[in-house]
């Protein structure tokens, strides 16, 4: 049996070895990206589209946040990394960045909740636990739960630059993780109040979850406001490839800005970055 | 080739295959605590003594206190074990002892369905039914309770399936023996099964234990993440696990090792969790004898 | 069976004591509650799920990052990741419970050591795994997100699940039919092969089924291992997404995602019910076999 498992395993390097075969021509061969969960399903379209133009070209995506991204495409173990979060001078100075997108961070509330606008002082008064009760706000008398992201998340980085907020003044209640997590734990509870992506917030709404978006100073999360910079509270989406990215990277990156694959942008409630 | 040599060569590759579980734990805790290196150089006793836990790339600026989620960790844990023990234990005898045949076999197909449900279903039925209900009652609803209960449905299969293969070894002998003394069924069972299946219904609940200690996905959904000292069953706390998970993708330099001491704490957690109920199974089987 | 005379509960011969009516009265309350939170979480799948199954959602390729169309690629993968895993498990996990139950003493200090790295490794938690088979698999070993790498990765997470269910089931086989094969003047290899390993079956395939489920289950350990690439791979070195792991993406990555999340995870259910309903036909087939060496 110790024969099979050797077996196993020099079936798996050996079909390993194969799959780092790389073509010749510019748009054969395979590329690898790695990074932000939020980016990784778009891309992974965009992928699945160019692969039907470029029958030679296998592009894997993998998740992993982007920081891993970051560092993957840094040590050359990816591509290119996906991040939707701005890089670090130190992370600048090893990468080469392409910004490809823009995303909206909307204030969620409860549908059942009847508050739909808020000041910036208010969600600085809510986020802060200077108020605790919705009635202060224009609400019912219930208690305010705040849903707060976990550290390092490009969403909190962005939502407290925009407040002007330290990462210590929020008093969350609870910590979450993914967007849909934020939007679960918000749609479950009618005293709750988060922060996701305006494509995700807009697409669930849609669909029926009982979240509801709310204006910002009478700024609306929709991702006609995003394109028009009407909405102020927004973070890039962007890619980034070692110094010397191949002709197939560049190829790729020259594709997931291109016009023709804006559609899928759509689809997931991100704008694509002008030309 | 005289038998005892053949036996002898036989001996060699089962050896070696009974081995590499030791490797395999070897190599796991290598890779924690060479990557849990910097974090230890860096933070050192601050991972201990440090107000709270504000992770940030370079130690100097952060703060990295993991005690409070070691301690929510162990209560989540205690807290669904001792709810799926005692269930998953009476789940079995059910099987075994109580249901007819045909109820039994319903019974047993159910939980073994419910042993490969994928934590992620198991966290998500939590935080879409559980955690809103709970809410309801006093919220935010995610709670060290919320975690417990969602763990303890998932680990109950592990108990009652291999609880219940433990007695179905207990020898029929000392069963017409019970019966021969005119024992009623739960007299047989408290005096004769339990007792003797004592090892596997142990060997049971180490594997539910370790199972729940370590699942990720359905705890973080619904524990809320706060981190902070567990203080009442309905207060929101950070699990370890959740800990590397909400974090690892978004973590660099020092806080990605901090994440690993987190991993590595947690495995060394399970060790001293290993040989205390190893000492507790010898100390049984001694007395046993 | 006579097992049987302790489900009769009013068997002439014995007493029926008032603990001993406390007991049932406890052991099936408990019963029905766990049962009725058990059927509440399939309920809850079913009903969000069922809606949107149907054969296309089996033969499809999925369309809309998974919003749309079906999960082929999904169950190829998965298939083959566990394949990978469990070649690699059983035989394995077999040895190590065949050497621990009939070789070595239950004292000795080699299979303390083997079981104190087993429970260690059952306590080990999934992220970890996770971690560990991206350092060693996915970087060291060069084989990149893989079905490889997360085959192997969840083989080193079941083994220890195997082992100890399997030993449980090999020990649970009568002395009896050990000495028995001596007599016969069988060789240990002998024995166990004609013997042990055909008595021990149905606890060797609850092994296997435990086994199976958990690895059907992970989702975290093979986010960073076998990968997310939603293809059907075409080499164990091709990056593959199962089941759990697509169901963990789209309900919790990808907004819109939940009814199909609930409907792979129906499919799931299906698959779980049909590996439990395999082997318990093949356990019954072998099992029928030892009675008749029982007798």
């Amino acid at each position: 049996m110790r024969r099979l498992l050797l077996g196993v395993l020099a079936l798996a390097l050996a079909a390993c070895g194969n799959g780092d075969q790389t073509a010749d021509s510019a748009t054969g061969g395979r590329l690898e990206i790695t990074g932000s969960s939020t980016l990784a399903p778009l891309i992974a379209e965009i992928g699945a589209r160019f692969e039907a133009a470029h029958p030679d070209a296998r592009i894997a995506v993998q998740t992993g946040g982007s920081s891993r991204g970051i560092s993957d495409a840094a040590e050359g173990l990816a591509d290119i990394g996906m991040s939707s979060r701005e890089l670090t001078e130190t992370e600048q100075r090893r990468l080469r960045q392409h910004r490809i997108g823009v995303d909206g961070i909307a204030v969620i509330l409860h549908r059942d909740n009847p508050v739909d606008r808020l000041s910036r002082e208010q969600l600085v008064a809510l986020f802060t636990g200077g108020v605790d009760n919705w009635q202060e706000v224009g609400g019912a008398d219930r208690a305010v739960t705040v849903v707060d992201k976990a550290d390092g998340r490009a969403t909190l980085t962005e939502f407290l630059r925009f407040f002007d907020l330290p990462r210590e003044a929020i008093a969350a209640h609870l910590i979450i993780g993914d967007n849909q997590h934020g939007i679960r734990s918000v749609a479950g509870n009618p005293g709750a109040i988060g922060y996701v992506s305006v494509g995700a917030g807009t697409v669930e709404a849609e669909r029926g979850t009982a979240i509801r978006l709310v204006a910002i100073d009478e700024q609306w999360p929709t991702l006609e406001t995003v394109r028009n910079g009407d909405y102020a509270l927004t973070r890039d989406l962007i890619l980034v490839s070692g110094a010397e990215p191949s002709a197939l990277t560049l190829a790729f990156i020259d594709f997931v800005r291109d016009a023709a694959v804006h559609d899928l942008y759509a689809d997931f409630g991100y704008v694509p970055a002008a030309e | 080739m005289s038998p005892q040599r053949s036996e002898q060569l036989l001996l060699i590759p089962l050896r070696l295959a009974a081995m590499s579980a030791a490797v395999i734990c070897f190599l796991i805790v290598a890779l924690l605590v060479l990557e849990s290196l910097p974090a230890l150089n860096n933070i050192g006793w601050r991972l201990l003594s440090d107000a709270n836990w504000r992770p940030t790339p370079a130690a100097a600026d952060g703060a990295f206190r993991v005690t409070p989620m070691v301690v929510a960790t162990l209560v989540i844990t205690a807290g669904a074990v001792l709810l799926a023990a005692p269930l998953g234990l009476a789940s079995a005898l059910f099987c075994r002892f109580y249901a007819s045949p045909s109820v039994a076999v319903v019974y047993r197909r159910l939980v073994e369905l419910l042993a490969g449900i994928p934590g992620v279903i198991y966290g998500f039925w939590g935080l879409v039914v559980l955690v809103p209900l709970l809410g309801a009652w006093r919220p935010p609803g995610a709670s060290l309770l919320a975690a417990s209960l969602v763990l303890a449905l998932m680990i109950l299969p592990t108990v009652a399936l291999i609880s219940e293969s433990a007695m179905r070894a207990v020898p029929q002998r000392y069963v017409r023996a019970a019966a021969a003394l005119g024992l009623s069924r739960w007299g047989t069972i408290r005096s004769v099964i339990l007792p003797s299946a004592r090892r596997g219904i142990l060997t049971a609940v180490i594997l539910a234990t370790g199972r729940a200690i370590g699942e990720t996905l359905a705890v973080v959904m619904v524990v809320g993440n706060i981190v902070r000292f567990p203080s009442g069953l309905m207060e929101p706390v950070r699990a370890l696990t959740g800990n590397i998970a909400l974090e690892m993708g978004y973590a660099s330099g020092d806080h990605r090792s901090a994440l690993f001491f987190s991993g590595l704490v947690l495995t060394g957690l399970v060790m001293v969790l290993v040989l205390f109920a190893n000492r507790l199974g010898h100390r049984g089987a001694i007395s046993d004898a | 069976m006579l097992d049987r005379v302790l489900t009769q509960p009013r068997a002439k011969c014995r007493k029926v004591t008032l603990p001993d009516r406390l007991a049932a009265l406890l052991v099936w309350t408990v019963a029905t509650l766990v049962a009725g939170m058990l059927l509440w979480i399939v309920l809850d799948l079913l009903r969000h799920g069922l809606p949107h199954l149907s054969i296309g959602f089996l033969l499809d390729a999925p369309r809309d990052a998974g919003r749309a169309g079906g999960i082929a690629p999904v169950l190829v993968a998965t298939a083959m990741i566990l394949i990978v895993s469990l070649a690699v498990a059983v035989p394995l996990g077999l040895a190590t419970a065949l050497l621990l139950s009939e070789y070595i003493r239950r004292g000795s200090r080699f299979a303390g050591f083997v079981r104190h790295a087993l429970e260690v490794l059952a306590g080990v938690p999934s992220i970890v795994f996770g971690l560990f088979g991206n350092a060693l698999f996915v970087r060291y070993f060069g084989m990149g997100y893989s079905v490889a790498a997360g085959g192997l990765t969840l083989a080193c997470m079941v083994l220890p699940l195997f082992v100890r269910a399997s030993e449980e089931a090999l020990r649970s086989v009568p002395d009896d039919f050990r000495r028995a094969a001596d007599a016969l003047g069988l060789t240990r290899a002998a024995a166990i092969r004609s013997v042990l390993l055909p008595a021990a079956l149905p606890g060797i395939l609850v092994a296997l089924v435990l086994s199976t489920g958990r690895a059907l289950a992970e989702a975290a350990a093979l986010l960073f291992t076998s990968g997310y690439v939603l293809r059907v791979p075409e080499s164990l070195g091709d990056s593959g997404r199962t089941l759990a792991v697509h169901i963990y993406e789209l309900a919790m990555n990808v907004p819109g995602g939940e009814s199909q999340a609930y409907a792979t995870g129906v499919v799931l259910l299906g698959a779980l019910l049909l590996i439990n309903l395999l082997t318990a036909l093949l356990g019954r087939r072998y099992g029928a076999q030892v009675q008749g060496v029982r007798r």
